[in-house]
């Protein structure tokens, strides 16, 4: 898989993350090199091998269904830029 | 099984200007797990809290915070696959769907793409006319509620609550399976019977716990059958898919409107294009959400912070076990032993309060009588005041009293609705109210004849009209009742009046 610039403009723009227009090839370039790093996993044999999620045999941590957070707006809203009554209060997003 | 005696429906037909077209249609039902926190936080759910209140530091995305699944979402999304016949996968796992808006703190949203937790399984849509439609479940999945944006506080500004952020969703996929806007409004209804029987889900489309994304195509008659018969979308046309809907009535309208508006591309030589419209019921049309086309790629990846999630057969088992009367089977029980209508068996149980509260009524008595008095009074009354069953003022023993009092012709029927009345407005023992207030029917032939005497005595025109036409009887049973208060036994009057007058 290679990237050119116009897919590593378009990942920028995802990641909601400015990028100058002379920056996109030595982007793009950078990115190929991670991806062709990676890609060497691709050599390894796999086939019918379950993958490994965890280092240590645990079980997904649950928790019983019982009201034991919140009623902290305060401090929800401390490291808000802007907030009115109660609401984080943001640029107009419309639809 | 029941179901196999029901016909499937014609799909709805939309003549073009050029040909007749069929519509095709598959919908995502995102349902509010009914649970007291969230799915990865402790935080409530509560409907209608102070904003930013119901809010941990996981469901704001505060760094460092992780999520702990609640146990009991987890059951109530596999209690919701069992309920529709479906398939439970032991192991599933939870991916990230990465998206930027203001109401997602995270800038992902925690589901199961690739794992969901149930499988395949179906949905039986019964149209009302005898037929039904079988709908295939593909799969549901959790996932997180995102937060809620609200736009008319300020003009410049957009005001952003979490309280829904994180609250737990199933999102029920069916297959393309459903043909017509009314179809449509059925599947979202049984849907919601099914999971308010459950109790997984409060079924309440108002404040959003019900929605339902709808996605709508349309093709020529055949081309259908052929998709049905090979799996292949190709025979199918592109679909567009209608977001966030959550009225029957809308659900409807933009089938309806989108299906014509396709219809109206593809045969002015055009194409449609797959893409994400919005619904406006102001102007009854639907809306290209061109913002939504490129966020469609969503990088999904699974979610390093959560560890698959493994379940043991013994414990689905337990929860099948402890699974409700359904109401396809809670309505085939109410056809067989209480000898009702199907159209009766369906009012009842609508609703699983209706339904119990009918139960307890007809328990032991005439089922008919008590399904009439169930649907007829009650419903009826409680619905000119729009009370829910559940603060009906006439509990099922005082209803069922009633019932026994005209079973055993304490009263007549007339009556009867009296003492509904007083009942529903007063309260109090029926029994003891119609013998306080001398309601009881007057059975006793000397009374009546007494009285039936004096009327013929006085009327003699009357009885001489009567005996060259007995239509005129009536008369005479009329002033008894009056003379009566309306407690005499209209049978046993009737009878005396015949012979009395030799009719």
């Amino acid at each position: 898989m290679s990237i050119d610039q116009s897919t590593a403009a378009k990942v920028a723009k995802l990641a909601r993350i400015k990028v100058d227009e002379e920056a996109l090839p030595a982007l793009a370039a950078e990115f190929n090199t991670i991806l062709g790093f990676i890609e060497q996993l691709n050599e390894v044999d796999v086939e019918g091998v379950e993958p490994m999620v965890s280092v240590t045999p645990m079980r997904l941590k649950r928790r019983a269904d019982g009201v034991t957070d919140g009623n902290q707006q305060a401090k929800v809203l401390s490291n808000a830029p802007d907030a009115r009554e109660g609401f984080f209060a943001v640029p107009k997003v419309v639809e | 099984m029941l179901d196999l005696t029901f016909e499937t429906p014609k799909p709805k037909t939309i003549a073009g200007a050029k040909h007749d077209w069929e519509l095709v249609i598959g919908m995502e039902v995102h349902a509010q797990v009914a649970s007291q926190a969230k799915l990865f936080s402790g935080a409530s759910t509560a409907f209608g809290a102070e904003p930013n209140s119901n809010v941990s530091f996981v469901d704001a995305a505060m760094p460092g915070m992780l999520p702990v699944i609640n146990e009991f979402c987890v059951e109530q999304a596999v209690r919701t696959g069992l309920g529709l016949k479906a398939e439970i996968n032991l192991k599933s796992a939870f991916d990230r769907k990465n998206y930027f808006y203001p109401d997602l703190p995270q800038g992902y949203q925690i589901s199961q793409l690739y794992q969901p937790i149930v499988g395949e399984g179906e949905v039986l849509v019964e149209m009302g006319d005898g037929t039904a439609r079988r709908v295939r479940i593909e799969r549901i999945h959790m996932e997180q509620d995102a937060g809620k944006s609200i736009h008319d506080m300020d003009p410049n500004m957009s005001f952003v609550d979490l309280n829904r952020t994180g609250v737990c969703l199933m999102e029920i996929v069916s297959r393309p399976d459903i043909r017509g806007p009314e179809e449509a409004a059925a599947y979202i209804a049984k849907l919601r019977q099914i999971l308010r029987y459950l109790g997984t889900c409060d079924g309440n489309m108002q404040n959003g716990n019900l929605r339902a994304d709808v996605n709508v195509s349309i093709c020529r008659p055949g081309a259908y059958e052929k998709y049905q018969e090979t799996q292949d979308f190709s025979h199918l046309g592109t679909r567009c898919e209608i977001k966030n809907m959550n009225s029957m009535r809308f659900i409807q309208a933009a089938i309806e409107y989108e299906a014509r508006r396709q219809i109206a591309i593809v045969e002015a030589g055009g194409k449609v294009d797959q893409e994400t419209r919005l619904y406006d019921p102001d102007k009854n049309e639907t809306r290209s959400m061109r913002s939504k086309e490129e966020a469609h790629d969503y990088r999904y990846f699974p979610d390093p912070d959560l560890l698959p999630l493994e379940i043991e057969q013994a414990w689905v088992d337990d929860i099948a076990a402890s699974l409700p009367e359904l109401p396809d089977d809670k309505k085939a029980r109410f056809i067989k032993d209480f000898g009702l209508t199907d159209y009766d068996a369906s009012v009842l149980t609508a609703e699983v309060e209706s339904a119990a509260y009918f139960e307890e009524v007809a328990k032991g008595r005439n089922g008919k009588l008590a399904a009439n008095w169930v649907i007829n009074e009650l419903f009826g009354r409680l619905k000119k005041e729009d009370h829910d069953i559940t603060d009906s003022p006439v509990s099922p023993v005082q209803l069922g009293g009633i019932i026994d009092l005209i079973a055993s012709d304490a009263i007549s029927g007339k009556i009867a609705k009296d003492l509904f009345e007083i009942v529903y407005t007063e309260g109090g023992d029926p029994a003891e109210i119609v013998e306080k207030r001398g309601m009881k029917q007057v059975t006793d032939t000397g009374a009546i004849e007494a009285a039936l005497d004096e009327i013929i005595a006085a009327n003699p025109a009357q009885v001489e009209k009567a005996k060259v036409n007995p239509k005129l009887a009536g008369w005479f049973v009329g002033q008894v009742m009056k003379a009566t208060g309306g407690k005499a036994n209209p049978k046993a009057v009737n009878d005396l009046v015949a012979a009395k007058l030799g009719l």
